[in-house]
């Protein structure tokens, strides 16, 4: 067992050693741009490229005409929520999201309002879930995209992506998902889950950095999103931008890889994940955050009552894990996800992610309940919350000086 | 972000972590923080006859550099008379652990602790509590 374990997954997946091995011949010996038409060298990439795109639509469900290659998910969110809405505006210029969504979908939301565009953020129940009648109320005729992520990336939550997609639908809007965390992690079909445009990103499925995927469909209705960056008319005109070859060919290796061993792999990780929340809710004053039942098979985030997640990382410095206290960013405000589960700011700042992934062993997961028990028991006889609440203290009853 | 060898120092050992006997004239208690915002320190002073702090306790829920400056202040505090312990400055807190401008609000946080607590056995003893010249909130 190597020290740190690394238990943060959700942040990055470190690279398959055989996704590794399928892209180091695309660096020197076929270097050629996929777009060179004329000679091998470009053929060679070219055919590296097709070879990816195939793969990638596969784990999803789609055809390869309905990949657009892009720098990750960022990009691919923005491409879609912007690009659909300079496509589609004189349609109409409403479009809906939630609250619990990545930044990189808020952030373009926002983008999208200062070009004159109306936005509806959706407030998500306690358990992270979007109430589907909340949904439809917030539907007008003038709603041209819902945009709801697939699973969430710090409680891991996965949304009833059907019955959304349906009501988008239903009122003739077009329905996108972030789905970074939930490719190669769950079945994800766009046509059984009716996606029109979908976010991907190599490297939280154990391929590489820099490298993502948008899905537009072609076919009903053919979708087409107005290009963010001018150029060489790339990816079918919506993506311009010499093709990463090498970083495409290692997404497709990583999603095949995925689509072979997901439904063993999504198994042996519940059960490692089930085991280490079995053996970190025997703390008093311990709370899982989020549904249970609608939850990605290697997220748990757990919230230990009266002490301080960034204090509690420090702790457990062998394992490389996050956590939702405001410590940890520079705004210092707790996460905004738990924070909309309605979770008051000290259960936020108490919060802990443990993201299991491929190479997670179950010694590693056992190992990490002893030191997370063990930090956590040594800081409560180090907290005077704690040491209230022992005492029966309210601490609500306290008049605390907000600083 | 990496923490200084000093805050791990004392984050990993930390000095005087407990409870001294609030209800005793001799101890004066501080409370600041507030849970919501992600930090709340309890510091005690034991004084004698001569108020020279005898004794200091603290307990801290919070970041590392929050334990960190709490632990320090108590090993500070010792020895000192009251009045020269109303001098400790949240800057020399800043300065010994070299902490971060982000983690800054724990030296903040300690100093106001120390003077709570320092305040807290001066009116119980019959002395005015002193008003802190500097205003952090």
């Amino acid at each position: 067992m190597n020290i740190p374990i690394y238990l943060d997954n959700n942040a990055t997946t470190p690279m398959d050693p055989r996704v590794l091995e399928a892209m180091i011949p695309y660096f020197t010996q076929k270097f050629g741009n996929a777009a060179s038409r004329n000679h091998p060298f470009g053929w060679v990439a070219e055919e590296g490229v097709d070879y990816a795109r195939e793969q990638v639509a596969k784990l999803i469900g789609a055809s390869e005409k309905e990949i657009i290659f892009t720098s990750g998910a960022t990009e691919s969110d923005n491409l879609a929520i912007k690009g659909v809405f300079e496509m589609y505006k004189e349609k109409g210029n409403h479009i809906i999201t939630t609250v619990t969504e990545h930044k990189a979908v808020l952030d373009a939301c926002k983008h999208v309002e200062k070009m004159g565009g109306k936005v509806t953020y959706l407030p998500v129940q306690e358990d992270g879930l979007l109430d589907l009648a909340l949904l439809e109320a917030a539907m007008t005729n003038e709603t041209i995209l819902v945009s709801v992520m697939y699973g969430n990336n710090e409680i891991g939550v996965i949304q009833p992506i059907k019955e959304i997609s349906a009501i988008a639908h239903k009122y003739g809007a077009l329905f996108m998902t972030d789905a970074v965390q939930a490719v190669g992690k769950i079945p994800v079909d766009v046509n059984k889950d009716g996606i029109d445009l979908l976010a991907l990103s190599a490297h939280k499925f154990y391929g590489p950095k820099g490298v993502g995927a948008l899905y537009v469909r072609r076919k009903g209705p053919r979708v087409i999103v107005t290009a963010q960056m001018d150029g060489g008319g790339h990816e079918r005109g919506m993506r311009s931008g010499t093709l990463n070859v090498p970083g495409i060919v290692g997404l497709g290796k990583a999603a095949e890889l995925c689509m072979l061993e997901m439904e063993s792999e999504a198994k042996r990780l519940s059960a490692l994940r089930d085991k280490l929340q079995a053996g970190l809710t025997v703390l008093e004053e311990s709370y899982v955050n989020g549904n249970v039942e609608h939850r990605l098979p290697h997220v748990a985030n757990i919230s230990f009552k009266y002490v301080e997640g960034e204090g509690l990382m420090m702790a457990m410095k062998d394992l490389a894990v996050s956590s939702g206290s405001a410590c940890t960013s520079a705004s210092l405000e707790p996460s905004y996800v738990l924070k909309s589960l309605g979770l008051s700011d000290d259960l936020a700042h108490s919060s802990i992610r443990f993201g299991l992934g491929r190479f997670t062993t179950e010694e590693e997961v056992d190992y990490a309940i002893e030191v997370t028990k063990t930090a956590v028991t040594n800081l409560r006889n180090m907290s005077p919350l704690w040491e209230m609440f022992k005492e029966g203290i309210d601490l609500d009853s306290i008049e605390w000086a907000e600083h | 972000m990496a923490y200084s060898d000093k805050v791990i120092d004392h984050y990993t050992n930390p000095r005087n972590v407990g409870t001294l006997d609030k209800s005793s004239h001799k101890v004066g208690t501080g409370l600041v923080g507030a849970p919501e915002c992600g930090d709340v320190m309890r510091l005690q002073i034991e004084v004698g006859d001569d108020n020279i702090i005898t004794d200091a306790k603290f307990k801290t829920f919070g970041c590392g550099s929050a334990i960190a400056s709490s632990s320090l202040a108590t090993e500070w505090l010792k020895g000192k008379s009251i009045d020269d312990a109303m001098k400790i400055d949240n800057m020399d807190i800043v300065e010994e652990l070299a902490l971060p401008p982000v983690k800054i609000h724990c030296s903040v946080l300690a100093e106001d602790a120390i003077k709570a607590a320092i305040n807290d056995f001066r009116v119980k003893n019959g002395m005015e509590a002193i008003e802190s010249e500097k205003a952090h909130h």
